[in-house]
């Protein structure tokens, strides 16, 4: 038995487990092909990106891009990966028309990547992650086919991951933090929708002490996609395992099925028909690559803090709540580091976090633009926020001052003085004002009096009107429960 | 007529670059119909190039040091907008879209470069018989074969079609047919010269070398192609030398060793003792003569025809009929791949990918691929041992003269027994090279070969003109 959490969010109990291992691919960000100097550029026309080494042209010889190894150590840092000394290329042999050279130049017994691990929160193994070029793309029309090279050569990580995975929800977390990492750590851009991202998910489920055979799901081409796929798919394991006894682990080989998004399914594709020999051999054409010591460190420090980390630093070291934490990790890695620095400015980290996720997160959605490219510091940030604290200004005034704080380069003092607003401090105008909104609303004061507490607020609103917003809020608070007290 | 002497005549102005292109397009064009050395003769591109030279030349500019040599490419190294077809009937009509870098070299120097040359189909021979064209014929006996893969080289330069020649050497492509044409074949150490546009047959053993007149010539050409070149990883960095500075210079206290692996059965004597009169030569110059041992090199074989084959299944994967090359098309894409293959290439090269696609298959790897590479691992500790002991080894290059046409079409086994003193080299990545030491009774050349430690190209080419300059001062 196991309980998962259903799409409407409540606990669903299931009478099996499903076990799930994502293989999840990974295009490095680059300017070059992993072999050539050909662009990565996504949409170009067809087999325009090409070169002799790319088309495989006789007598063609590949030389491996170095920034695209760097990319993938760094990956395999981020991964918590064993990294080896020494690491090769090999070559797996198949024909198919995507393939101009009819081998694909990958890892074989000695990836970059060895295990490691990413934290979820909850710690999900990884077997390998390795390098390999990609293939070409096919297009059907009618009965010809057309094959678009573009593609070939482009860098991709293969990252395989444990069957450590228990549910399609957590196979979604699983990728959405695996491709959150890798654009933080600037490794890849994860576009799943131009393929920079991709991933096949190996299904099977437990019932009791049995076990079905592993299927492995291709074409899962969104986070949704590959939740639905994966829960359609254990369902449908289920319902046959009922039925047929035969549908046992190591009875009936491995197989490979596509997800039908349309139809909602998932179906067999075509088996091959005869078992897979890739024949690896190493790669004459390419050196074995020795990784030092310091390289490995080098690729560490790129890496910096992982988000598991950040988790547990943001509620140790700011007291955040796991909720403020998850939103704010959810801005991506360089929100944190803007968060740090905010705080450190005004001293309030859970304000700081407040602005960030709401004011600030806002503006960038509205703008389209990232936070590299906002136009507000960390630091004018956290000194609006001390300003406001100091001066006592009001909601409204803090978000003018904002306002005015990214549409010009200006300190929060010169910004609130360039803007005229103005605080009314003074606690004999203030009470004057609390008195005349308290007469104004007589039924606010009994309702707030009979014990209704959040009439105050429709009198505090009432005041700030009084001193056309101008109030510091602090003070009005203050003296407008004084007053209400005082009559009782 | 050596490249050097064409390369003085031309500098001194006593000929043009277009005079020397004619008297070299009018022997091609007398006698190549019958030796069938050239697959493609580029008379119009020849002319353009040796007419520029020849007017940069009046216009005293800067020439490079090749300038107007007419030089003829294996068939299998590439030439842009030159066919490149590597004797196979699956590249017929392939042009490739670049040169390869040993010809962006010639080019650099200056050099005209006059057609591409007939090869065993994918330099899978040794006898030159195995291309889809025809086979080349010995100069020397038109009803002989010239030896292979690079035979049409060997037979371009021994027919005084052109003064020197490109090829390439796997496992003695370069060597062999010079031992049997009487030239001078010129193997550099893996790596020296880049592979970048050699179409690849055994990726981890080939090379591009040099088919000459002489020993001298070899240093000249081998000094304009060798050095590093960022396309070929397997390419070493350090930088060629000016091997033709040196070469006149006889080397003192030289200690050549003699395997006694060499000299054992199966080697003609009429082979053994040319080879032995060289050493004898070289003992006469002051050289010191050290037995030496090679023990697995009756493994070299063996290992060679797993390694090669292996590399070359994966190699030749590419022509499959779908992205260029001639393709036969059938019912399903199964059928395009069985048609475009089976009728693309020839038997030799049909058994070669069967072999190595075997050597790797699951349950054979490791008894026979992986085997291999550890055998191969020992072969090249052999020589790292006898190197201690002497700084060339000395032998013959192919233990028989030139064999008839056909004599040993139909027994692969003997074909490839051709090998059997040149493999050792390619597996171990060493220079070597082959000079004409002599002639059987019958006035077929023999070939004397002397291998040196990597990179040491410069020791082995001056050892080898110390040796040439004695054997051509005899009457």
């Amino acid at each position: 038995m196991s309980v998962v959490t259903s799409r409407f969010g409540e606990a669903m109990t299931t009478p099996y487990e499903t076990i799930i291992g994502l293989e999840v691919h990974v295009q490095l960000q680059t300017r070059t092909k992993l072999f050539c100097g050909c662009p990565t550029t996504f949409g170009l026309p067809p087999n325009s990106a090409t070169c002799p080494v790319c088309l495989g042209l006789p007598g063609a010889l590949p030389v491996l891009n170095r920034h695209a190894f760097q990319l993938a150590l760094r990956a395999a840092a981020a991964l918590n990966c064993q990294i080896p000394q020494r690491t090769k290329w090999d070559r797996k042999n198949y024909f198919y028309p995507d393939l101009p050279k009819g081998y694909q130049i990958s890892q074989y017994d000695q990836p970059l990547g060895g295990e490691g691990y990413l934290d979820i929160p909850r710690r999900i193994g990884i077997i390998r992650a390795h390098l390999e070029e990609d293939a070409g793309k096919l297009t059907h029309e009618g009965n010809l086919t057309l094959v678009d090279l573009n593609r070939a050569g482009m860098p991709l990580l293969e990252i395989v991951g444990k069957p450590e995975l228990t549910s399609p929800e957590e196979a979604k977390i699983y990728l959405e933090e695996m491709a959150g990492l890798m654009r933080d750590i600037g490794v890849s851009d994860c576009r799943m929708e131009e393929g920079s991202l991709r991933c096949d998910a190996n299904v099977n489920i437990r019932v009791g002490d049995e076990v079905t055979p592993i299927v492995e799901i291709k074409n899962l081409n969104s986070f949704r996609f590959l939740e639905r796929a994966v829960r359609y798919e254990a369902s449908r394991q289920y319902e046959r395992f009922q039925r047929d006894s035969s549908f046992r682990f190591g009875k009936v080989p491995k197989q490979t099925w596509g997800w039908d998004e349309v139809a909602g399914v998932t179906r067999p594709q075509r088996e091959k028909e005869e078992a897979a020999d890739y024949r690896y051999f190493p790669d004459p054409d390419l050196v074995p690559i020795r990784i030092s010591p310091e390289q490995v460190a080098a690729a560490r420090a790129e890496v910096g803090e992982l988000p598991s980390q950040a988790r547990e630093r943001l509620a140790s070291q700011y007291g955040l709540s796991s909720y403020d934490v998850g939103v704010l990790m959810g801005m991506g890695r360089t929100a944190i580091a803007y968060f740090d620095r905010a705080s450190a400015a005004c001293g309030d980290s859970k304000t700081a976090c407040n602005w960030i996720t709401n004011q600030v997160a806002a503006v960038l959605k509205e703008t389209n633009t990232t936070l590299d490219a906002f136009a507000l510091s960390a630091e004018r940030l956290g000194g609006l926020i001390a300003a406001q604290k100091r001066i006592g200004l009001s909601r409204q005034q803090a978000l003018d001052v904002f306002a005015k704080m990214i549409a010009e380069p200006l300190d929060a003092d010169a910004a609130i003085s360039a803007l005229g607003v103005t605080v009314v401090s003074d606690d004999s105008a203030i009470v004057e004002a609390v008195r005349r909104a308290m007469a104004a609303n007589p039924k606010a004061v009994s309702d707030y009096r009979k014990g209704k507490k959040a009439a105050a607020n429709s009198l505090k609103g009432a005041v700030m009107k009084e001193l056309r917003g101008a109030g510091r809020a602090d003070v009005v608070d203050r003296v407008l429960q004084t007053e209400l007290e005082r009559h009782e | 007529m050596t490249a050097v002497l064409c390369l003085q005549r031309l500098a001194r102005r006593e000929i043009s670059a277009s005079a020397l292109l004619d008297y070299y397009l009018t022997a091609i064009s007398s006698r190549n119909r019958e030796l069938n050395a050239f697959l493609h003769v580029d008379e119009t591109g020849a002319r353009r190039q040796a007419q520029a030279i020849d007017h940069r030349r009046a216009k005293g500019e800067r020439l490079g040091p090749l300038a107007g040599l007419p030089v003829a490419i294996k068939d299998n190294i590439c030439t842009a907008n030159i066919p490149t077809t590597c004797a196979s009937r699956i590249l017929k009509d392939y042009i490739p879209p670049y040169d390869a870098h040993v010809v962006n070299r010639l080019r650099e120097a200056d050099a005209v470069i006059v057609g591409k040359t007939n090869l065993d189909e994918f330099a899978m021979g040794s006898s030159t018989e195995n291309s889809a064209f025809g086979p080349t014929r010995n100069p020397i006996d038109p009803t002989r074969i010239p030896g292979g893969s690079s035979g049409g080289s060997a037979c371009a330069v021994a027919a005084d079609f052109v003064p020197v020649s490109l090829g390439s050497d796997t496992g003695g492509s370069v060597r062999q047919p010079a031992a049997l044409c009487g030239v001078v074949g010129l193997k550099p150490s893996y790596g020296r010269v880049s592979r970048y546009g050699l179409v690849a047959f055994g990726s981890s053993l080939d090379v591009v070398g040099t088919l000459t007149t002489d020993v001298a010539d070899a240093a000249l050409v081998l000094g304009v192609i060798a050095g590093p070149d960022p396309r070929d990883s397997t390419c070493l960095r350090e930088s060629g030398e000016d091997y033709f500075a040196t070469v006149e210079q006889p080397l003192t206290d030289l200690r050549v060793g003699v395997p006694r692996e060499f000299f054992a059965a199966g080697l003609d004597s009429e082979v053994e003792q040319a080879v032995r009169t060289s050493l004898s030569i070289y003992e006469r110059l002051g050289a010191k003569l050290v037995e030496i041992s090679l023990p697995t090199s009756p493994h070299a074989l063996a290992v060679y025809y797993l390694v090669a084959t292996a590399e070359a299944s994966g190699n030749l994967a590419r022509y499959d009929g779908v992205h260029y090359g001639s393709r036969i098309t059938g019912t399903n894409l199964l059928e395009l791949y069985e048609k475009s293959r089976g009728a693309g290439f020839g038997a030799e090269v049909k058994r070669r990918i069967m072999l190595g696609t075997h050597a790797l298959s699951s349950g054979y790897r490791d008894a026979y691929y992986l085997k291999a590479l550890k055998v191969r691992r020992l072969i090249k500790a052999d020589y790292d041992a006898a190197f201690q002991r002497c700084d060339v080894i000395a032998g013959p290059t192919s233990p028989t003269t030139a064999f008839a046409l056909g004599e040993r079409a139909n027994d692969p086994l003997a074909m490839y027994l051709a090998d059997i003193y040149t493999i050792g080299a390619n597996l171990a990545g060493l220079p070597a090279l082959s000079l004409p030491c002599g002639k059987s009774q019958a006035g077929l050349p023999i070939g004397f070969q002397l291998t040196a430690p990597v990179l040491q190209e410069e020791r082995l080419l001056r050892a080898a003109r110390m040796l040439e300059r004695q054997l051509r001062a005899k009457p």
